[in-house]
């Protein structure tokens, strides 16, 4: 007789005195029932759990501003440093760590319309006042200096109130927007040069910041126009069925630029492809105020006249992934990216600057390997499962104030009644035209 | 200089490259001999792996036409076919291998004694057979936990004890002093369930009384689903009832409308559970149907035992007419059957597919007795005198308990159960602190009891019916709510039926929905009625024209 029985002895499997005893495995899908079902489940528990965590207010910037905020500047190599500008045209810079105070100053009579940063980290702004103001670095500053009041290093004085400003990506120069464009020297007190095209004025100019002489500009005469200072002058225009409120171009792909519309929607265009837009971003229920790209290149936020602040992905279908709102924020005017693309913040009319997560359920905490293998596959489940009618019940959810819920309703309405009287047409009526693609409907004319 | 190296030149270069092919050509042709047969063996091993560890059929990729779906498609089957191998690719580290029991010469395993067995194995594995001797109380029942660690005996006059066998240490022992018909372990070993005289109570390792679940009456089988955490009964009265453990909610109660069940016993694969009737029928149900999922008629008599296979594909059943069948439960089919001389009151299938069969006071075990018919058994057991009432395989060891009149027997049966062990799903050497943990993850993991069906992996899967399949069924249920909302009662006179006072109660007149449509399918079939028409246009129409009537459309 040749016989064998299973005999583990109990020291192997079990050791005595030791807290890490082995962990044999068995692949055999015999021993694993129901996996699906319990892969769901556990897809639908790490669902719950992304939601029970979202919460993606964290705090706002010091104690805010007395009027709305209506511009932000983030330096893109620094992560500490915002600056503000508010609608009593006082400026205020802000140290991100602590969300204080560095300095406060009314550098304008009017109200301060655009910021941006230079090359080297000094602060430009823009304001209805006429004037450009040039602002140090705070550590090249006095320290009393900061506390007692800051002056301007330089001023430049425009004909027009100034709407938009924008500094190149290396090159010392900067670019205004009133009634046109002008083109700044940063080292001289006049103009370099001026850009037009059309009568109307420009609420917004945006130097592309890796192709970077191109420039884009949007005004009230409902134009989208493209310049390259080598051409020195404009180069195409596109005519959109609203007029722009405000651009931003991708950081990573330099041909891309998101755009927010007085028509609810924010546009992804290809500046070598202006027939059509790459992607409408929908949702909103009043006018997208300002719209900022993530530096990953992946993302959108917009800021609207709904009091709402939405994230779009920039390249799946054009509805928001997160939507922020909190009882007291009015309408925004401003939103950021922080650099490192963590982080929004959003600037509104009641003076506030919000900072909040760019993901809602993220923590910023150091993570254990297990934590991290645990997140890892929470998310890659959460794929998996993203079709199933309860997962994706679930992930959608958000709670958003009735009044935008009334009026996406409304709108719901509205807009399936203008399809459905289209559709009427068409069945009875002959010779009407081709339908329109969605993303080409905003296109109206195309000048070159 | 040109031109003699022009004439030379090549051909000095065709005789050298003819050599080189030629000894290139050898070594290849040595090469790819090692080569092919390398490759071939690669080419099996992938096979196996992806029939062993494979999920199913590869999906057609070439076929699907939008570009996008099918390079996702196809990296998504190479993903799996990748898993199937470097699964199979960790049977390197299994640690343990699978026991046997082997003849040599002349000799039968049959023949091989349990004395002989143990003075041949193991110190550690004849430890492991051992015989408590319980004249008074028996005959007893049994059941081993999930992880095999601990035992627990229920006499069928009152005595029920829970011991963890291997370490011969008794957790608790009660004497009820009622009948006790069937007893069960729940989730882990620290909770069971006892059917006795008229209730179900659950006990926790201390003996402590935590609950009695009164809508549990009269129990004769439990089963206990592990994953779903529902402890599904059938009693005499032939109602099988479904009772959550984590939450205490009583999930359905369906009426078999079979009578006192002989038999009962769980499909591990799906969790559905296998009720075998005195007809001779076996059905399976789910909490989510009242109707049996499957009715398949096994034997002529009473199925007076049931087993099913771990993997889920044989059923074994034993009739009163003392034959044994192994059923196909893939496509309901027989596949063969044994016979035993008396009938067998109990059966067993082990992880690794042995088949027990308890019948008098024998226990049998065969082994390749499903897939295949089995000459002889593997293994004969007598216990003199004593009727064995149930034989369950221990899960992860070699030992198959045997109770019956007299006590409780734990013989070896080499070969019997897996070998090796999965620590994140089942460990038998589990510290305490690895018990809870296990518990807390269980619970979270805890599956709906909507989730069973027949086909345990159909979550995900497309509903590839057509709309019109999926309206009609939409319909149907429709129709099912409405008829349970709407109880009118039939009045013959005046105008102010019921009909009509709901019809105008529940307002809403311009709407037209399922119920709306119903409702006047109704008014109109008693409108008919009253004014002496047939039931039906159809009917009035007559066999001849019927076939052109078309009913309006909904």
């Amino acid at each position: 007789m040749k016989v064998k029985a299973i005999s583990r002895s109990a020291s192997t499997y079990a050791p005595q005195g030791t807290t890490s005893a082995p962990v044999p495995r068995n692949l055999n899908p015999a021993l694993h029932p129901f996996e699906k079902a319990r892969e769901y489940t556990r897809a639908l528990n790490a669902t719950k759990l992304d939601r029970m965590f979202a919460k993606p207010f964290l705090g706002q910037l010091g104690n805010g501003h007395v009027d709305g905020v209506y511009t932000f500047a983030v330096d893109p190599k620094v992560l500490n440093r915002v600056a503000s500008g508010s609608g009593d045209g006082v400026i205020k810079l802000w140290e991100m760590t602590d969300r204080s105070e560095v300095y406060a100053v009314r550098a304008h009579d009017g109200v301060v319309k655009d910021m941006c940063y230079t090359d080297d980290g000094r602060l430009l702004t823009c304001a209805s006042d006429q004037k450009v103001k040039l602002w140090d670095h705070p550590s090249n500053m006095q320290q009393e200096s900061t506390r007692d009041g800051v002056s301007p290093i330089m001023t430049y004085l425009g004909a027009n109130s100034f709407n938009s400003i924008t500094h190149h990506r290396y090159d010392k120069i900067f670019a205004t927007a009133s009634s046109s464009i002008t083109v700044w020297d940063v080292l001289r007190s006049d103009p370099i040069q001026t850009l037009s095209w059309g009568s109307d004025s420009i609420t917004t100019v945006r130097f592309n910041q890796s192709e970077s002489s191109i420039l884009a500009s949007a005004g009230t005469d409902r134009s989208l126009v493209f310049y390259d200072l080598r051409l020195s002058i404009p180069v195409t225009k596109l005519v959109t069925t609203m007029s722009t409120n405000c651009i931003s171009w991708n950081p990573m792909e330099p041909f891309n630029l998101a755009t927010g519309n007085e028509d609810h929607n924010a546009y992804i265009f290809d500046m070598r492809k202006l027939d059509r837009a790459l992607n409408v971003l929908k949702d909103h229920v009043a006018a997208v105020m300002d719209v900022c790209y993530s530096p990953t290149g992946q993302e959108v936020v917009t800021g609207s006249y709904d009091r709402t602040v939405r994230i779009y992905n920039a390249r799946e279908h054009g509805h928001s992934r997160d939507v922020y709102h909190t009882k007291r924020m009015q309408r925004v005017f401003s939103v950021a990216f922080t650099p490192d693309a963590k982080y929004l913040l959003s600037g509104s009319d009641d003076g506030n600057i919000r900072l909040w997560r760019a993901k809602a359920s993220e923590r910023s905490h150091v993570r254990s390997t297990r934590e991290r293998m645990k997140l890892e596959y929470d998310e890659a489940l959460k794929k998996r499962y993203q079709h199933m009618p309860e997962i994706r019940r679930i992930a959608r959810h958000r709670h958003i104030p009735a009044t935008v819920k009334k009026m996406a309703e409304t709108k719901k309405i509205e807009l399936a009644s203008i399809k459905r009287k289209d559709e009427n047409r068409r069945k009875n009526e002959k010779n009407m035209p081709p339908r329109v693609p969605e993303r080409q409907k905003v296109v109206l004319k195309r000048i070159d | 200089m040109d031109s003699d190296d022009d004439e030379t030149g090549p051909v000095a270069l065709a005789r050298h490259t003819t050599a080189a092919a030629k000894t290139t050509l050898q070594k290849r042709q040595k090469m790819s001999h090692t080569d092919a047969t390398e490759e071939k063996a690669i080419k099996a091993f992938q096979h196996d792996a992806v029939k062993e560890y494979g999920r199913g059929a590869r999906v057609p990729v070439k076929s699907i036409k939008a570009k996008r779906l099918r390079e996702n498609m196809k990296r998504m089957e190479n993903k799996y076919r990748e898993g199937a191998i470097q699964a199979k690719a960790t049977e390197l580290l299994l640690e343990e291998t699978p026991g046997y029991l082997e003849a040599e010469g002349l000799e039968k395993t049959y023949q091989f004694t349990q004395k002989a067995i143990l003075k041949e194995v193991d110190v550690g594995t004849a430890k492991k057979g051992f015989e408590l001797k319980l004249p008074t109380f028996g005959p007893y029942c049994i059941d081993y936990n999930r992880t095999g660690t601990d035992l627990l005996i229920g006499g069928r006059k009152g005595h029920v004890a829970a011991f963890d066998w291997r370490s011969s240490s008794l957790h608790t022992e009660l004497q009820l002093n009622e009948t006790i018909r069937d007893v069960k372990w729940l989730h882990n070993s620290q909770f069971f369930a006892v059917s006795q005289k008229k209730y179900v109570y659950i006990y926790d390792l201390k003996g402590i009384e935590i609950h009695c679940l009164k809508k549990h009456i009269e129990v004769t089988h439990m089963e206990f689903l592990p994953y779903h955490f529902l402890l599904g009964t059938i009693g005499n009265a032939g109602w099988l009832k479904y009772q959550d453990t984590s939450t205490g909610n009583l999930v359905c109660e369906i009426n078999t409308k079979m009578g006192t069940p002989t038999s009962m016993s769980q499909n591990q694969r799906n969790a559905i559970l296998h009720v075998g009737h005195a007809k001779g029928t076996v059905t399976l149900w789910s909490p989510n149907t009242t109707t049996p999922l499957v009715k398949m008629l096994c034997h002529k008599g009473p199925v007076r035992a049931l087993a099913v296979d771990r993997e889920g594909y044989y059923m074994a059943t034993a009739g009163q007419e003392s034959l044994i069948s192994v059923w196909d439960i893939r496509t309901y089919k027989k596949v063969h059957s044994y016979s035993t001389p008396t009938p067998a009151n109990s059966l067993h299938i082990s992880d690794r597919g042995l088949l027990a069969i308890g019948w008098g006071p024998h226990a049998t075990v065969w082994k390749d007795a499903l897939r295949t018919k089995a000459s002889s058994p593997y293994l004969q057991h007598l216990t003199p005198g004593n009727i064995v009432e149930d034989v369950r395989f221990c899960p992860f060891e070699d030992i198959l308990g045997v109770g019956h009149a007299g006590g409780f027997e734990s013989l070896v049966v080499p070969g019997s159960g897996e070998a090796n062990y999965d620590a994140l799903e089942l460990n038998p050497y589990e510290s305490k602190k690895q018990r809870q943990e296990g518990e807390v993850k269980m619970l979270l993991n805890k599956l709906q009891p909507e989730m069973i069906a027949l086909d345990p992996d159909f979550i995900g899967t497309l509903d590839r019916r057509k709309p019109e399949e999926k309206d009609k069924e939409r319909w149907q249920e429709a129709e099912k709510r409405i008829d349970e909302k709407i109880k009118i009662k039939n009045r013959q006179r005046g105008k102010n039926s019921a009909l009509r006072k709901y019809l105008r109660k529940s307002g809403k007149k311009n709407i037209i929905d399922e119920k709306r449509l119903k409702l006047e399918g109704l008014k109109e079939q008693r409108q008919r009625l009253a004014k002496g028409l047939a039931e039906s246009k159809r009917e009035e129409l007559g066999p001849a024209v019927a076939r052109f009537y078309r009913p309006p459309a909904r």
